[in-house]
């Protein structure tokens, strides 16, 4: 399990865009660097992240090898119920990982 | 004699020296785009739009100028948009012009995103230039170009 964080408001009023970042750790190894023993690093790339908000995806990403290491993504979406956010992160080697929080609208 | 026939050869001379400087700055010109086996910056973006125009404007693409490390760029971007059910961004597309791949970033959003703004980092192998794209809900395609210079590139020592 990689370390991911997520920070995003634990409650919201209903319609209020909240904002929400995402990081987790990841080397994002591109595929193009040779090791110290000159052979091609393979590649290990998280590939989609999505977000799941009660059942519908409000939110996803495709990255490819420009996305820095520990890749962080940042966008918004509007509090419309409380419940719970789904995030998923899925990549080479079969690289998953998913996160759930709870935000609380009123 | 000789001080007429002078005059003429000094000018063919610097003809001739113009001409190969104007043809040495072209193939210099050329060559990067030639030697590189990935597509172009305007074919990734016309196979992001399948073939629609793409116009300037709506789209902000934030990055520095400067910087100093390639290898963590911020890039915040940020759409014109009400982001309603009937008038949305779809998808914001970011690319390169000189990475090994063109392709940087996909962000697909919809109405509950409740803003058309996204931010993460990037990696920069040399100074270049950077394109965000916007697909709108109406299907039109924007875009904002930026030049950024970098001082230390990623992915150069191995």
């Amino acid at each position: 399990m990689a370390r991911a964080l997520i920070t995003m408001p634990p409650t919201a009023k209903k319609g209020e865009v909240v904002e929400i970042r995402t990081l987790i750790a990841h080397p994002m190894e591109t595929g193009y660097r040779r090791g110290d023993d000159g052979s091609v690093l393979p590649r290990n790339l998280i590939r989609r992240f999505t977000c799941v908000y009660d059942g519908e995806t409000v939110f996803s990403a495709e990255l490819f090898a420009a996305v820095a290491a520990n890749p962080l993504i940042s966008f918004s979406t509007v509090a419309t119920a409380s419940g719970t956010l789904t995030f998923t992160w899925d990549g080479d080697d079969g690289f998953a990982q998913t996160e759930r929080v709870a935000i609380t609208v009123t | 004699m000789s001080h007429r026939t002078g005059p003429p050869i000094r000018t063919a001379t610097r003809r001739a020296v113009l001409n190969g400087a104007l043809g040495l700055g072209l193939s210099l010109v050329i060559r990067p785009a030639a030697g590189t086996s990935a597509p172009s910056l305007e074919s990734a973006i016309r196979v992001f739009a399948s073939e629609a125009p793409v116009k300037v404007g709506r789209v902000l693409l934030d990055v520095a100028p400067l910087v100093e490390n390639g290898n963590a760029v911020p890039i915040t971007i940020t759409v014109e948009s009400p982001m309603t059910a009937a008038d949305h961004v779809r998808r914001i597309a970011v690319f390169n012009e000189l990475n090994p791949q063109r392709d940087v970033a996909v962000f697909t959003l919809g109405p509950r995103a409740g803003r058309a703004r996204v931010a993460t980092r990037i990696r920069l192998a040399t100074s270049q230039r950077l394109v965000a794209v916007a697909q709108m809900s109406d299907g039109t395609y924007w875009q904002h170009a930026v030049d950024v210079i970098v001082t230390l590139a990623a992915c150069i020592e191995s």
